[in-house]
């Protein structure tokens, strides 16, 4: 039996063994391996790309303070873009349940409809969640428009639920009993984690300070998609810290999720959050495609 | 005479929409073959989430030489002209005719037209049916501009007699290959011809009949145990399935003292299970899934799929014993954070407006109900299954020690869920619906949220639809006109529910509709059994000669202009006269219910037919003819009670 940690291993080396860039997680908290600008950015334009990365994905509402075997605050996804989407892509993913010892002509597998769609990163795609013996364990999107654009080449994502995967493979009830190490169970690794953070995110945080903290990194954003407008020199273009603008869309998007879990956004509210978010989301990506071809240019002298 | 065959392989469509597609792509086929003389008729159409399949027979292999008659310019017309019109037509000007037509004398060239070849005029317009088959939302996979189409395409059989019909799509060439399934039989392409066709793909492990997939569900389900019967799951299992087999786990026995609503919505909708009964009629600690393998015989898929419920169940154990924590009386309070319209405001505004309603129509247990109605939309419970928002509270307002009508009330509030689901089972019951949905449908007409064409975002026909059902099947009194509370647009709302439940659901032709709502449908319990007069009566042969003679005196009426005051003037009557007006006092008796009135109402028809004959209603004498008008109002007034005839549809 795999340990969670050689799980993963296998499907990174399948990935790299079929062109991918492996990837490490993006260094600021995310609420899924789409918001990498790994995914975010890179689907965007003309330029193929092949990349797969672990991304741990903190969703604060849906913790439980370590206490139920299913649910966590941060579960760990593993993200595959294919861009553009080779013919062969469903083959080649059931080859990587292939690759990590899942025999398939002794499992139920099934496609089931399941488009995918983010309102606070405008963006949406069609496909499927995988169902293996009844469990969901990858969601498989065809990417039709990021940030409000549409795509130029139309990627696959694939997104594995680790714990999920991995439960099915050691047969575990609980995630907290997975072997994440030989000899080290998941909840030695990530317990506290999960206790912790759910006392911050739902008892603790303080909610002015998210709010502010909200408006400030939003206001950042608007600045700098702002300025980058005024910008007209190429060299200039090319240098424009649009990452950086990403960042502070990150860093709104998380502080949302958190006053959510608070229950600090009313129904109301939300929708209004949400577009916010969006507004900076779509600002970003329109300007990062404008960037494009400054990017391709030579450095200059 | 040549068979034809069209596989199209797709990845996985959505299940719920192949039966449309495959209806289309045999419509569109049969309609392709006819506009192009090609012969020959679709047999059949059938499919699975990977591939739709059209069979076709009695195919020409070309379409039959016609000749074609080109006019040219006319006889008196310039040499040069004709020498042009020849030249053009690629013939001398000797082989031209003249013909005579309508217009005159006329130089004519009749080309011969060679038929084409059926192959190579299917492989130009298959690309074009294939992609003009409807589906509610399509992609792009080849890149921006591309062909789009429900899913990915990713190869195409297209056999005419033994010989493929070679086209490209998205990328795709046809041929005679096609694909098994996903993770069984062979590896790579499949060769097939027509007449191998379904046993090649069934030896791996595809079974194109959706027929025969559903019957191997339904016959392997029903040896597995007593399933509870669910017409739409087996559509969708036999849709997302190629070769489908039943297996049967079980889950524990303490799992059910979780609410069996719960319990059987994992399983169905979550889990796409059929959910089991005991002997008792009681859910039993069992489920039946469908797998898309043939055999499950070291039980891996039972025990992955018993694993998976295990989970799901626990979870909503989690949540039941969270929201017990804290009783749904508690709640109603917390609901002023719950919004139920921007513009409206909160679910707690919308309880107090229900409240004073439901006290209204069904008294102080309603109002009861009524106030704890929409708590259950602040438990873990309801957000996690939306779906049974008012089961819910129902359930928890029991297993809290409530009155048990106030927790049946509040279960059933939300019905009917559509126009085959029935309505509330108590009376109280009935009012917190009604109260519910009119409360919802006021405050939405109020801030002018009225639906327009096929945006309904509240869904408030079905609101509307649930109100009128609720009236007319619970026999209750209260009038629309006073539910919509001087809202001119909710009320005309209204109206057009009430035709919609009287046709759609009830089956009454339009125009019955029509005539019965024409004079009133204040209360609609009244409409009912108007209704059913008019359509037991319509067929006696003298009724829709009467409905045709009151449309006629109708016509008259509205032709002569203001009717002049006052009753008719019997002394002023000639025999023809009197006759109608003997005979309109016989028919004016009210016993005997609407069914024996409308009969004494048709029976007129011999009276009024006479009257038509000897009696010109515009006499040059005007008393005469104000007389005889005041007795055609008379008449239209005094029967119009019941339904105005003149909206009936004569022969």
């Amino acid at each position: 039996m795999d340990s969670f940690q050689e799980t993963v291993f296998k499907l990174k080396k399948y990935w790299a063994d079929r062109g991918c860039v492996i990837q490490e997680p993006y260094d600021i908290e995310v609420g899924a391996g789409t918001m990498s600008p790994e995914t975010f950015l890179r689907v965007l334009g003309p330029k193929p790309w092949r990349v797969g990365y672990v991304q741990p994905s903190r969703r604060p509402a849906d913790g439980r303070y370590g206490d139920n075997p299913n649910r966590l605050y941060k579960h760990q996804q593993l993200q595959v873009i294919l861009k553009p989407t080779p013919k062969d892509v469903i083959d080649q993913y059931l080859g990587s349940l292939e690759a990590i010892g899942i025999d398939l002509s002794k499992h139920d597998l099934k496609l089931e409809e399941d488009n995918w769609e983010s309102p606070t990163l405008g963006a949406w795609g069609i496909g499927w969640q995988v169902m293996l013996d009844g469990m969901e364990i990858t969601q498989f999107t065809y990417f039709q428009q990021c940030g409000g654009i549409d795509l130029d080449l139309c990627p696959a994502e694939i997104t594995y639920g680790l714990e999920r995967i991995v439960s099915f493979l050691q047969g575990k009830e609980s995630v907290y009993d997975i072997e994440w190490a030989p000899g080290v169970p998941y909840s030695d690794v990530r317990y506290f984690d999960e206790l912790q953070l759910s006392v911050y995110n739902f008892e603790s945080a303080d909610v002015a300070m998210l709010w502010e903290a909200l408006g400030r990194h939003e206001a950042e954003a608007q600045r700098l998609i702002d300025q980058y407008k005024t910008v007209e020199d190429p060299a200039e273009k090319r240098r424009f810290p649009l990452l950086g603008a990403y960042d502070q869309v990150l860093k709104c998007s998380n502080l949302f999720n958190l006053l959510d879990a608070r229950g600090a956004i009313s129904v109301t509210e939300r929708v209004g959050v949400i577009a916010r978010v969006r507004k900076i989301a779509v600002g970003v990506a329109q300007a990062w495609v404008d960037q494009e071809p400054f990017r391709t240019m030579k450095e200059v002298a | 005479m040549l068979p034809f065959l069209l596989e199209v392989g797709a990845e996985e469509i959505p299940d719920w929409m192949i039966p449309a597609a495959l209806e289309q792509l045999g419509k569109d086929f049969q309609s392709l073959l006819e506009a192009h003389k090609l012969g020959g008729r679709v047999t059949r159409t059938d499919g699975t989430g990977r591939r739709l399949v059209l069979w076709a027979e009695g195919l020409v292999e070309r379409q039959a030489d016609s000749v074609e008659i080109v006019s040219g310019p006319p006889k008196g017309a310039n040499p040069n002209a004709v020498a042009g019109f020849a030249k053009k037509s690629g013939v001398s000007a000797d082989d031209l005719q003249v013909e005579t037509t309508a217009r005159g004398e006329y130089y004519t060239f009749r080309r011969q037209v060679a038929g084409r070849a059926t192959a190579e005029l299917l492989a130009e317009l298959l690309p074009e049916l294939i992609q003009k088959l409807y589906f509610p939302k399509t992609m792009f996979w080849t890149g921006k501009g591309g062909p789009k189409f429900i899913r990915p395409i990713r190869w195409i059989v297209a056999l005419l007699g033994d010989r493929v019909v070679p086209f490209t799509l998205a990328g795709v060439e046809s041929g005679n290959e096609s694909s098994a399934h996903r993770q069984l039989g062979a590896g790579g392409p499949i060769p097939v011809t027509i007449a191998n066709y379904e046993a090649e793909l069934e030896k791996n492990f595809v079974i194109v009949s959706s027929a025969a997939r559903r019957a191997k569900i339904e016959r392997e389900v029903a040896a597995l145990g007593n399933a509870q019967s669910d017409p739409k799951l087996l559509e969708t299992l036999t849709f997302i399935t190629e070769y489908p087999a039943a297996i049967r786990g079980g889950f524990d026995a303490s799992y059910l003292t979780l609410p069996k609503e719960v319990l059987t919505m994992v399983m169905r909708f979550h889990q796409k299970y059929f959910a089991v009964n005991a002997a008792d009629g009681s859910l039993a600690p069992h489920f039946i899934a469908v797998m898309n393998i043939p055999a499950d015989p070291e039980g891996h898929v039972v025990r992955g799929n018993e694993r998976v419920l295990r989970a799901r169940f626990n979870d909503a154990r989690f949540f039941y014993d969270v929201d017990q924590k804290r009783p749904l009386l508690d709640r109603v309070g917390d609901l002023a954070n719950v919004t139920f319209q921007a513009k409206i405001g909160s679910y707690l505004e919308k309880t107090s407006r229900m409240v004073a309603l439901a006290q209204e129509l069904g008294g102080r247990e309603a109002a009861e109900a009524a106030y704890l109605a929409k708590a259950d939309l602040t438990t873990e419970m309801v957000k996690e299954f939306t779906d049974l928002q008012g089961i819910i509270g129902g359930l928890y307002i029991a297993a809290q020690g409530g009155k048990p009508a106030v927790a049946k009330a509040v279960y059933e509030h939300y019905k009917p869920l559509s126009m085959e689901d029935t309505i509330p089972s108590t009376a109280t019951g009935q009012a917190v619906a009604l109260a519910d949905k009119v409360d919802t449908l006021r405050s939405c007409f109020a801030v002018d949220m009225i639906p327009t064409g096929s945006k309904d975002p509240f869904a408030l026909r079905r609101a509307a639809q649930g109100v009128v059902k609720i009236l007319v099947e619970g026999e209750l009194s209260p009038s629309l006109r006073e539910l919509a509370a001087g809202d001119g647009k909710l009320e005309e709302f209204f109206l057009e529910r009430v035709k919609h439940y009287f046709r759609e659901v009830k089956g009454y032709a339009y125009d019955e509709v029509n005539a019965v709502l024409a004079v009133g449908w204040a209360d609609l319990k009244d409409v009912a059994l108007r209704l059913e007069a008019v359509k037991a009566v319509r067929p006696t042969p003298n009724f829709e000669p009467v409905a045709a003679a009151f449309k006629r005196i109708k016509n008259i009426l509205t032709q002569a202009g203001p009717l002049p005051p006052g009753a008719p003037e019997a002394s002023l009557f000639n025999e023809a006269e009197a006759g109608v007006a003997a005979a309109a006092r016989e028919a004016a008796i009210k016993d005997g219910g609407y069914p024996a009135q409308l009969e004494r109402i048709a029976g007129l028809r011999p009276a009024i037919d006479h009257f038509f004959d000897q009696v010109l209603v515009n006499d040059p004498d005007p008393a005469v003819r104000d007389n005889r008008l005041r007795l055609l109002n008379q008449l239209i007034s005094e029967f119009s009670s019941i339904a105005d005839f003149s909206e009936i549809v004569t022969k």
